[in-house]
Order: structure tokens, then C-alpha cells, then sequence
């Protein structure tokens, strides 16, 4: 592990980020401390110099913790980050969480907590050093799922799959939790296990997850793995046209333009100089334009509410609706047939912008 | 070790993400609102300008809209257009709670 791995703790009170400095000098990996009273004065020491790890509580005046979280995802997606607090409420969590923190921690009270932090946070700047994923693209969630539980660990498994990301909680070799998009226990456990592929990603364990999935793993696999096979058989892929993966070497805008419903694609730029191409459409122009102003307002709107991320937008409209998807700099915009409602819309520019994305 | 926590802060405040519906006339004006009241107004006025002016640019690109659903990762807004304004929908996307969903 590099020798100059750089904390920054951010915290309005004085006497806690003296506190939590000493703590964190006993951490085995010895990084530097570094500590901001406030929002402001952490942007300008992240903007200095490279950090690691940012550590910050929820609460504090002018620029609170949610903001300065969005800030550093959007401008240093390399800094892992801590949430430590003493709000025990769920919104936040789940917020923090959504922003795309990688650990949410309440304040520890008592040796063992503060003992288990610290392992956390060594956990999460020694993986950073190992260069971050495990290489597991040989092996698929399933394998992995029964190894971890097998070997007794304790974790929560982060799944990218392009835009689409789930946690699964593990606790002493049991699935306990489970969370994907607006689902959470078996129903986002199963949602998960349907992606195909995707990047895995193990993050420090939450031992204050409550327990949502009652099943012991041997039985959740088994059924999930079950019910899986039933759906595909009951619906083979090409009855779905979103989900009909494009042919190699097929242009992007063909194949989307192809999906059952859709009657145009749009992929643009969000930079209003930068390319955009159409298939399907007639006043491009118009469109490729709106597509864009409507990805900026929304994900203004996204940063002064603190709502993490922009999605996906969809849009119903008595001559075609139309769904709209940010990826990186990029906007994935497709017409769809008026009489599909906004659940299928929602459906089918998920499928298909995975898909694209990936 | 209790003295980590042994105190809260009470001065900020975190804003919570809001939970209502609110209609808003062709002009921007805010007519009728569930919001909570310590939802900051500029922020409602705010998310009103910018689904109007979707709305309306939508309409420009000959792509005429009826409604709009916007999911971020923690929150959704649903906007209906009626006549020219709009009722707008605001739900956070809590797991723990189910949020309404327009269909």
C-alpha cells in the first residue's frame, strides 16, 4: 500500500475531528489525517491535493454532508466514501447510499465499534490499493454468492451491471438483505440474479442491517435459480424485443430503433457542441435539443434536492411517448408506440439502455 | 467509549426529501400545495419552471407531452399537464415505504 494514502475527515465540530484523528492513527495502514470544519474549505483541499478516502457527518451548516457527497461523487468518482453520523434514520441512509457512498456508519459508542470501524475503513484503502474490483468476470454471482457464503463472510456485495446497480448483504455466510433499484429483500435479490454480467465489488460489512431475507441461502439460490429458469422458459427472449441484444457489429441506433414499440432513437452528446445521431426521426433537430436541455434541468434539479442521480425519465404523449436515460456525457432518448404505458416504457428503456451502456 | 456520540447536533438541519403534490398555472405560479411548509419555495418554484418549460419545449419539438415521470435515485416527480400547467407528483423512493406510482 502506497505510504501517503490521505484521509480527509470533514466535520463541524473541532473537538470530534481531534477525536476521530487520534482514533484513526491507529489504523494499521497509517494513512495521513487531514480534517475540514466545512464544506467549502474540503472542496478546496480535495481540489489541492489527492485523497483517498473522505470521511464526513450529515449534519453541517452552509454546505451539509449530502451535498458535499454529490460534489465529490460527480467531481472525484475515485475517493472512496464514508458517511459517519449520529442521524439514525433511514431516508439518510438510504440517500447516502443512493448518492453512491460506500459505507454509511453511525457514530461508534463503544470499543468494539470503534474497533470495527477502523477495520472497515482499512478494508475499503487496502482494496483501493489492490486496484479495487475482484477479479471475478470468470466466475458468475451465483459462484460467487455460494463461495462467500460458504466461507462464512460477512460483506455487502455491490453489482454493477452499466447503469443499473444492487447490494446484496451478507452477514456470517447469510443473504440477509438485499436491494436494486426501488426493490429491496427477495424481490431485488431475485432482480439481481437475472443480469447476465456485470462488475462485483465487495464492500465492509453492516452489522446493523436488519435482516429482510429469512431464508438460509441454500434455499434462496435453489428457488431463485428455479424461478428464473420457469420465466425464461415461459418467455424467450426474442417474445421481448427490448431485450433482444443486438447483432455483432449492428449500429446502436438500428437495433434500438428495431426494440418492439420503439419508433425512433436518439443517442446525443449532453455537450450541445458535441455529436448526436438519429434513426427514425423527423425534426431531429428539435428533439436532439430538447433531450438535452431536459437531461440539464432535471439533473439540477437532482443537485439542489439531493435526490442523487438522474435515472431515467419517461415521457407519455398522445402521438408517441418518449424515454430519456443519461449515461457518463452521453443521452440515450427513444420514441415509443403512445399505446404502451409508462410501466412497459420503464421496462423496455431499462432492458434496452443496459444494453446500450454496456 | 460513549463520549464519541455522547452529543447531537441540533443547529443544521438535513432537508428531507419531500412527500405531496402540488399544481402549478401556466404562468409558474404555485396555486395549491400537500408539501410540507418548510419545503423551501424557491426549490418549488424551481421544479415547477423546469417541467413547464419541458412541457412546452417538448411541444416545440413536435413531441406533445401528457406526463412526465422522473426517477432519480432517491426520489421520483410525476408531472401531468393540464392545460398548460401541470399537477406535479412527489414521492422519495424510500425502500422501506412503497411510493404511490401513476399509471
Amino acid at each position: 500500500m502506497p505510504a501517503n494514502q490521505k484521509i480527509l475527515l470533514v466535520d463541524d465540530d473541532q473537538d470530534l475531528l481531534d477525536l476521530y484523528q487520534q482514533i484513526l492513527a491507529r489504523m494499521p495502514s497509517r494513512p495521513e489525517i487531514l480534517t475540514a470544519r466545512n464544506g467549502a474549505r474540503a472542496g478546496a483541499m480535495l481540489e489541492s491535493e489527492p485523497f483517498a478516502l473522505l470521511i464526513c457527518d450529515l449534519r453541517m451548516p452552509k454546505m451539509d454532508g449530502l451535498q458535499l457527497l454529490a460534489i465529490v461523487r460527480r467531481k472525484y468518482p475515485q475517493i472512496r466514501t464514508v458517511v459517519l453520523t449520529s442521524v439514525l434514520d433511514e431516508e439518510f441512509r438510504s440517500r447516502a447510499y443512493a448518492i453512491g457512498v460506500d459505507l454509511f456508519w453511525i457514530k461508534p459508542g463503544t470499543d468494539a465499534e470503534v474497533q470495527s470501524f477502523i477495520d472497515c475503513l482499512e478494508s475499503l484503502l487496502t482494496r483501493e490499493a489492490q486496484a479495487g474490483f475482484r477479479g471475478l468476470q470468470n466466475k458468475s454471482l451465483m459462484d460467487l454468492l455460494q463461495l462467500e457464503c460458504l466461507s462464512q463472510n460477512s460483506l455487502v456485495l455491490r453489482i454493477t451491471n452499466g447503469p443499473l446497480t444492487g447490494n446484496i448483504w451478507i452477514q456470517s455466510g447469510d443473504i440477509i438483505d438485499a436491494a436494486a433499484d426501488e426493490l429491496t429483500g427477495e424481490p431485488a435479490f431475485k432482480a439481481i440474479l437475472t443480469w447476465k454480467n456485470g462488475t462485483f465489488e465487495s464492500l465492509p460489512a453492516e452489522s446493523d442491517r436488519p435482516r429482510a431475507i429469512q431464508k438460509n441461502y441454500n434455499a434462496l439460490l435453489l428457488e431463485t435459480m428455479q424461478a428464473i429458469d420457469e420465466s425464461r422458459e415461459a418467455s424467450p427472449p426474442a417474445a421481448n424485443g427490448a431485450a433482444r441484444p443486438p447483432a455483432a457489429g449492428e449500429p446502436a441506433l438500428t437495433w434500438l430503433s428495431r426494440l418492439d414499440g420503439a419508433e425512433f432513437a436518439l443517442i446525443a452528446d449532453a455537450d450541445p457542441q458535441g455529436r448526436a445521431e438519429t434513426h427514425g426521426l423527423e425534426n431531429s433537430a428539435a428533439a436532439i435539443r430538447w433531450a438535452r436541455q431536459t437531461r440539464q434541468r432535471f439533473e439540477r434539479i437532482a443537485e439542489r434536492l439531493h435526490a442523487g442521480p438522474l435515472q431515467q425519465i419517461e415521457c407519455l404523449g398522445p402521438q408517441r411517448s418518449v424515454s430519456l436515460a443519461p449515461h457518463a456525457a452521453a443521452i440515450l432518448c427513444l420514441g415509443w408506440r403512445p399505446d404502451l404505458s409508462a410501466a412497459e416504457i420503464h421496462d423496455r428503456t431499462r432492458k434496452a439502455f443496459t444494453l446500450w451502456a454496456s | 467509549m460513549g463520549f464519541l456520540n455522547f452529543r447531537s447536533k441540533s443547529a443544521a438541519e438535513l432537508m428531507r426529501l419531500p412527500t405531496g403534490c402540488f399544481t402549478v398555472d401556466p404562468a409558474g405560479k404555485v396555486v395549491a400545495s400537500t408539501l410540507p411548509q418548510s419545503f423551501p419555495l424557491p426549490l418549488l418554484q424551481e421544479i415547477s419552471a423546469q417541467v413547464l418549460a419541458t412541457f412546452r419545449d417538448a411541444q416545440a419539438a413536435q413531441l406533445p407531452l401528457t406526463e412526465i415521470v422522473v426517477r432519480f435515485a432517491s426520489l421520483r416527480i410525476t408531472a401531468r399537464d393540464m392545460l398548460g400547467g401541470a399537477i406535479v407528483f412527489v414521492s422519495p423512493k424510500n425502500p422501506q415505504t412503497i411510493a404511490p406510482h401513476l399509471n
